[in-house]
């Protein structure tokens, strides 16, 4: 049995000048979600085309399934679900109408595909609005049952790009829930991209962050964050550029930031934080409070796009 | 495969009925008025013994066809479903032909409606106690002409719409495509000098209906396949979306 739901090797695909996937080795196991991360245009959605077998690579390797594509991409297709770029529903016919359909395409019995969108349609609250034309329906709602449509055949592995793009915050976290719920019940396998990094922390089990179609880092949220310094808060008065100096001075110490009456201080490694603040107090610097915290995966997302930054300069 | 052909076609054709706008549909009603109804009338007898009439079965599939085939790809691109259905499990063929055989199974289903609203036509209103039908020859040019003059419309049609930026190109290009093939002939004919119309009268007046209608199937036929074999070497998953 293969544990890896993809695989990918140097995958490369380039538009012109750009890029847009480059050399891209990448691993989602099975029974996973993987947030694949990045900011606009960093090869994201270019990435899952990849994967489909709707774009052909330039070069690299590419298993989904087990299965080798672009040269046994319907396989793929035939035991995946996508949510796309764009949510692809048939604005004009209903949500029943839009399931009905792809569970035909996907061969579902007519009793078992009824069945099923019935048992979707429901867990996500749809139910009794099946039979509205979906350009009615709110941003939030045809997401949701694009998600349906994606999971509708129970495929083994679903691709979502960008699910909760262009939603509120309420929604985005009605849809959150909804998909942690679902997936959690079905077992499935889900790759899925955002640029909103809360979001991975909240649905995912591991992420890779891309940028400019390189894949920087990859691995579990606390991996990642191992991956990054400590860093230490305090909060108080006084946070001279004096006291700043005489921190950065310390070996311990990997950056500084004064920040009005918010002192951020990164370390190189766990350390007592004890002589930081007396060095602090014999700067002239008044501390009130102190916190310890592990870095957010946003700064490590920031530090690792800052490092890549540097690099190309 | 076949299965899976008729689901796309299904869904096209639950789209084209259910869906279309109301000048589509008055577009509809008035020309199978105009062809069920209005000519049979006027024209009497002739309607049916005149293989004349072949030339409007030959044309009335082509208004219908294109007016759903534009939308078949370049629809699907500008709302955005396209990818997502790439996505599937469908096969490229079962896609395109699913596609290409809604739009033909439209158009020349209403053709026949059309004929068969005409045929009522005449009984009633000139048939004078005996049943008035088509001869033989006439009979098989009506349904095999407007069947592959349908064909020519849907491949043509699939072909513009994988290409078109948008619906409304696709549907000017197809148009425009069309008035060239009805008017083009029609006025072509009576530019040409006139002895030459007379020995071209001589020649066509030389054959008989069942000959003419025998050479037209042919020629739509390898029209059609030419067209079908251009689209299927066009259809490709991965050119669709690069482009
Ligand atoms: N079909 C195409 N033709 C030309 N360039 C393309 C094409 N598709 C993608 N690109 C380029 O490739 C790069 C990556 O694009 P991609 O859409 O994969 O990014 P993304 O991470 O999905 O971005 P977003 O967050 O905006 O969706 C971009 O620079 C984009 O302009
Ligand atoms: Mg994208």
């Amino acid at each position: 049995m293969n544990t890896f739901a993809i695989r990918t090797q140097q995958l490369t695909r380039t538009f012109g000048p750009v890029r847009a996937v480059d050399q891209l080795t990448l691993e989602v196991r099975q029974g996973e979600i993987f947030g694949f991360l990045g900011p606009n245009g960093s090869g994201k959605t270019t990435t899952i085309r990849l994967l489909l077998g709707l774009l052909q690579p330039d070069a690299g390797q590419i298993e989904v399934l087990g299965v080798p594509v672009p040269q046994r991409a319907a396989e793929v297709r035939e035991r995946t679900g996508a949510l796309l770029e764009h949510a692809g529903l048939y604005e004009r016919l209903s949500a029943a109408d839009n399931l009905d359909y792809y569970g035909r395409i996907w061969r579902m019995p007519a009793a078992e595909r009824n069945q099923r969108i019935h048992e979707l349609l429901a867990s996500l609250g749809l139910w009794e609005r099946r039979n509205e034309q979906v350009k009615t329906w709110s941003r939030g709602m045809k997401q949701k049952l694009a998600i349906a449509r994606a999971l509708l055949h129970r495929p083994q592995l679903i691709f979502l790009d960008e699910p909760t793009a262009g939603l509120d915050p309420i929604a985005a976290a009605s849809l959150r829930d909804d998909l942690r719920t679902l997936v959690e019940r079905e077992g499935v396998t889900v790759f899925l991209t955002t640029h909103n990094l809360a979001e991975a922390e909240k649905l995912c089990h591991r992420v890779g962050i891309i940028r400019q179609g390189r894949l920087l880092a990859q691995g579990s949220l606390a991996e990642l964050r191992r991956h990054e310094a400590l860093h230490l808060e305090m909060i108080g008065r006084a946070f001279t550029p004096h006291v700043v100096t005489a921190l950065q001075s310390q070996p311990a110490v990997k950056r500084v930031e004064a920040n009005g009456a918010r002192l951020l201080i990164e370390l190189a490694a766990a350390s007592d934080p004890a002589p930081l603040v007396k060095l602090v107090v014999e700067h002239g610097g008044q501390v009130e409070e102190v916190h310890r915290s592990n870095a957010s995966l946003e700064e490590v997302f920031l530090t690792l796009m800052e490092e890549e930054e540097a690099h190309a300069h | 495969m076949l299965t899976d052909i008729w689901t796309v076609m299904r869904k096209e054709l639950q789209e084209a009925f259910n869906l279309g706008d109301r000048v589509g549909k008055f577009g509809l009603l008035f020309m199978m008025f105009s062809f069920g109804i209005l000519l049979p009338w006027q024209m009497g007898r002739s309607w049916v013994e005149s293989p004349i009439t072949l030339v409007y079965w030959s044309w009335v599939p082509l208004f219908l066809v294109n007016a759903v085939v534009a939308d078949s790809f370049a629809g699907e691109r500008e709302r955005h479903t396209l990818e997502t259905l790439l996505a599937s499990r469908l096969p490229d063929q079962a896609i395109l032909f699913g596609k290409l055989l809604a739009a033909l199974a439209y158009g020349v289903g209403l053709t026949w409606a059309s004929l068969l609203v005409g045929l009522v036509t005449i009984n009633l209103f000139h048939g004078e106690g005996r049943l008035l039908f088509y001869p033989p020859a006439v009979a098989l040019g009506v349904i095999g002409i407007s069947l592959l003059s349908g064909g020519l419309a849907a491949g043509a049609g699939v072909l513009v719409s994988l290409r078109a930026k948008s619906v409304q190109q696709a549907t000017q290009v197809l148009s425009i495509a069309i008035m060239a093939l009805i008017f083009i002939p029609t006025f072509g004919l009576q530019a040409l000098p006139a002895a030459w119309q007379e020995r071209l009268w001589n020649i066509v007046s030389g054959w008989n209906v069942t000959q003419a209608v025998l050479v037209a199937i042919a020629v739509l036929a390898v029209l059609n396949s030419v067209l079908i074999g251009a689209a299927m070497r066009r259809f490709q998953r991965a050119r669709l979306i690069a482009d």
